[in-house]
């Protein structure tokens, strides 16, 4: 139950922040990445505004034994940087920049922008599942 | 406030927003132990990932995203969007990242502000490389007049 909520809270205000910040606009996103046009600076203050949450939360993490309401930490432990790391990273950026849509926007526009969220959504789950159908072979 | 220079930008709005994210990040890490990675959890809730969080977690969490934006809707305002014109943008876009993000374990939110905020250097190579490769999409497809506004 109270893993439930953490992850619904966590969720929500997630999702409230993206709708606030402006992310969950593609056209903004898309003109953060215009870095050579109409340049849009807006998403580098969204990224510092979390990172420096984020960077905070660390340093209590660092000091906890178990988190709040979790038996353990299950964090990421992999330093390796190989070809499928670049390669992936490289695959998303076109693909970020084609649609001005990553995944956390895209998932909380359904609420707000029906039809084409949906249309992104279905289309980056079905790469999901090509990924999972290929990923033996990397 | 507008940004000198900048009169399109929305940096207030974009900080709060961001530091309501990061706190959003740093509930799922101090309350659940965990990357609040949305390309992770949404490959976890429909099934597509043999790892990561346990299911209920991974919905709520993706659920959650959809109702924070219902939530500003209802209580703050309209959501200013405008989308690429056509389906076949967004199919591509959609594919393209689902794939690109899976294959490299992680998008904006995992890489960009979990993993760069710990100073993982994998994170923060990903997160470089996907926000260079954005801008070269972009500046590509400018160059070839197929851009949208």
């Amino acid at each position: 139950m109270k893993r439930s909520i953490v992850a619904l809270a966590s969720g929500t205000i997630f999702g409230f922040g993206l709708a606030l910040s402006g992310m969950m606009n593609p056209l903004r996103v898309r003109g953060f990445l215009d870095l050579f046009g109409n340049w849009d600076p807006t998403l580098a203050f969204v990224m510092g505004g979390a990172l420096a949450v984020m960077a905070v939360a660390w340093q209590i993490q660092k000091r906890m034994h178990v988190p709040l309401v979790c038996d353990e930490f299950s964090l990421p432990g992999t330093k390796l940087i190989d070809n499928k790391l670049i390669g992936g990273s490289v695959l998303f950026g076109i693909g970020w920049g084609i649609a001005g849509l990553c995944p956390g926007p895209a998932i909380a526009s359904l609420a707000t922008s029906f039809v084409p969220a949906a249309i992104f959504v279905a289309s980056m789950l079905a790469g999901m599942g090509i990924f999972r159908m290929v990923e033996s072979k990397f | 406030m507008t940004l000198p220079g900048f009169p399109g930008a929305a940096p207030v709005e974009g900080l709060v927003g961001g530091l309501l994210i990061g706190l959003a990040a740093a509930i799922m890490l101090l309350g659940a132990g965990r990357i609040a990675g949305v390309s992770g959890m949404a490959a976890r809730a429909v099934g597509l990932s043999k790892g990561g969080a346990p299911w209920p977690m991974a919905a709520l969490f993706v659920g959650g995203l959809a109702l924070g934006a219902a939530v500003y809707t209802t209580f703050v305002g309209p959501v200013e969007a405008a989308f690429p014109p056509t389906a076949g943008w967004l199919i591509a876009g959609g594919l393209v990242v689902g794939f690109g993000t899976r294959m490299g374990s992680g998008c904006t939110s995992g890489h960009g502000v979990c993993g760069m905020s710990r100073l993982s250097p994998r994170s923060m190579l990903a997160t470089a490389t996907f926000i260079v490769s954005g801008m070269v999409t972009v500046a590509i497809i400018n160059a070839l007049g197929w851009g949208w506004s």
